[in-house]
């Protein structure tokens, strides 16, 4: 049977995440059909249809859909779950909020965070923070499955042509409103997507040397922001930041920790970039252990340092 | 307004587990078992509430083997008012979890229920999103902030670009994030008021659930190692490397 893959986007674009949730997908079944439902989103829709490998691209529009809350969303997921061997979301926070409520009332268990598929039933996972990998089996008739993005490479994002075929909405009168929306602006790459990232830790000391070290970093790589969970609680930076166990998941091409000690939390969310720098006075920590270059020195001359050998 | 928190008990989060030799699971003898640092995050809400005069009454509930006892001895020294232990040696997966709560959520009568967002064993991030749909009741996921008032909660929410805020109607679950509150420490007079408080023992048949897993584990293994690097001497060193040998800027 086929699999349906719940597209992430903001009703104005497409988020990169479902791409690797299509490449998921297509390892389950080579039938992958794309929901997008939302509240005007047909510029979604349609690039949802241009995704290499996709059959068709089911689009629900509601006004009740427009902010991803997750009843109303999980109701159109259920609506079409019947004609489905497998459901995925990428594991974004809107995938890990929706797909347990859709799992639950299909009576089936759900396979967060999945990295590889070994076959149609059977599933690699990590837990403990990535310490150790589980294989797990489902004996469930349907599939509820988040895909960690760091497991599997996008799908083209061009070069498919599949139909867009509107779907009626179900009746969904859920007992949640929206309120509002504190989204933090940013030109940089998304953390999840970029090639590179800059991230900073605790060593910095406060959110100014954060700006002043840091960001002029980033600037100079053209690299996305990221902090450790302990830059995020002393309030450096916003909550939307942090890379980790349970932030954000990332594998860019190089990652620069600075000031960052690496407590395994934090490792778990960024171990499996490509290149790892780590720049840190204290030769003891444990981030040199993950780093391929590591650099042992008082950052806030090495940083500015780096920033201008750059330049 | 009665809370109910569910709490579960797991390896401390300082441990760095081990991967058994026959690859059938980690190994969690002998290491330091702790309350999920999510839900105690999740009680010290509860119990706030509970001391602003919102709540009247906050029963923490946790399901697995007899030792979970202790967890709930924990929970009970930050203020909870009661416990509910549903004993069991069967492995727990998130939804026989969620099936669990949603009995004794009913039996109790329980208009917010909080959980941590995920427990940091498996790692899951499933059973308030499942309790609250087997409710057919809202939730809000990745709590940063709770206000109870006029008979709702409004809940700001981290979320992947920042933060968003949702209005729910109660009854309603509510897991939360790290950055909520910060739980406090327990004190000796409160651990020792903890042990005169109640916990009620019952059986995952008393609730009439189905808790058989779903999921078999068929292999757990070490995930592939990092090849050692090396150190650098200075910046300049660092960018020759970067340039020339990794190849990335």
């Amino acid at each position: 049977m086929a699999a349906l893959v719940i597209a992430e986007h903001d009703n104005q674009s497409l988020k990169a995440a479902t791409f690797n949730a299509v490449t998921a997908a297509l390892q389950c079944s080579p039938e992958v059909d794309v929901l997008v439902a939302g509240n005007g989103a047909d510029v979604v829709a349609t690039a949802a249809a241009k995704i290499a490998g996709v059959r068709k691209v089911i689009q629900i529009d509601a006004l009740n859909l427009a902010d991803q809350l997750a009843e109303p969303l999980a109701a159109q997921i259920l609506s079409l779950a019947g004609n489905y061997s497998h459901l995925l979301a990428p594991a974004t926070a809107s995938g890990k909020n929706v797909m347990p409520r859709v799992a639950a009332k299909l009576d089936v268990a759900q396979l967060s965070d999945i990295t590889k598929v070994v076959s149609a039933d059977t599933f690699e996972r990590p837990i403990y923070a990535g310490n150790a990998i589980a294989t797990v089996q489902s004996s469930d008739a349907v599939k509820v499955i988040t895909v960690r993005t760091t497991g599997f490479d996008p799908v083209a994002a061009t070069g498919g042509s599949a139909a867009i075929e509107k779907a009626a909405a179900v009746d969904s009168a859920g007992k949640s409103a929206f309120v509002g929306r504190e989204l933090t602006k940013s030109d940089r790459p998304e953390l999840t997507a970029a090639k590179i990232i800059v991230s900073g830790g605790r060593g910095l000391g406060s959110g100014e040397k954060y700006q002043e070290l840091v960001v002029p970093l980033a600037d100079k790589l053209g690299a996305a922001l990221g902090a450790s969970r302990a830059a995020v609680d002393a309030g450096y930076v916003p909550n939307d930041y942090q890379v980790g166990q349970t932030g954000k998941i990332v594998a860019p091409q190089l990652y620069v920790a600075i000031g960052i000690s690496g407590a395994i939390q934090h490792l778990a969310g960024m171990k499996d970039s490509k290149v790892i720098v780590a720049i840190n006075k204290d030769p003891e920590a444990p981030i040199f252990g993950v780093a391929d270059y590591g650099l042992v020195a008082d950052l806030f001359t090495a940083v500015p340092e780096l920033t201008k050998a750059l330049s | 307004m009665k809370i109910l928190v569910a709490v579960k008990r797991v390896v401390d989060y300082n441990v760095k587990v081990r991967v058994k030799s026959d690859n059938s699971g980690v190994d969690i003898a002998n290491v330091k078992m702790s309350m999920n640092p999510f839900d105690e995050i999740a009680v010290e809400e509860a119990v706030r509430l509970k001391e602003a005069g919102i709540a009247t009454e906050v029963v923490v509930v946790t399901a697995g083997v007899t030792q979970c006892q202790e967890t709930l001895r924990t929970a009970l020294a930050i203020g909870a008012d009661r416990a509910i232990l549903v004993e069991t040696d069967i492995e727990l997966q998130p939804l026989a979890v969620a099936k669990i709560l949603k009995a004794l959520s009913e039996k109790e009568q329980a208009q917010i229920i909080i959980l941590g967002k995920q427990a940091i064993d498996d790692d899951s991030n499933q059973t308030g999103q499942m309790l609250a749909s087997l409710l057919d009741i809202p939730q809000a996921t990745f709590a940063s902030k709770v206000v109870i008032a006029d008979g709702k909660a409004t809940v700001t929410r981290e979320v992947d670009g920042g933060l968003e805020t949702i209005a729910l109607s109660l009854p309603a679950v509510i897991t939360t994030d790290l950055r909520l509150n910060e739980p406090r420490y327990v004190t000796l007079p409160n651990i020792m008021k903890a042990k005169k408080k109640t916990i009620d023992i019952v059986k995952p048949e008393d609730l009439g659930v189905d808790i058989a897993p779903r999921l078999k584990t068929l292999k757990v293994e070490e995930p592939p190692k990092r090849s050692a690097g090396v150190m650098v001497a200075d910046v300049t060193a660092l960018v020759e490397k970067l340039k020339n040998e990794a190849k990335v800027i």
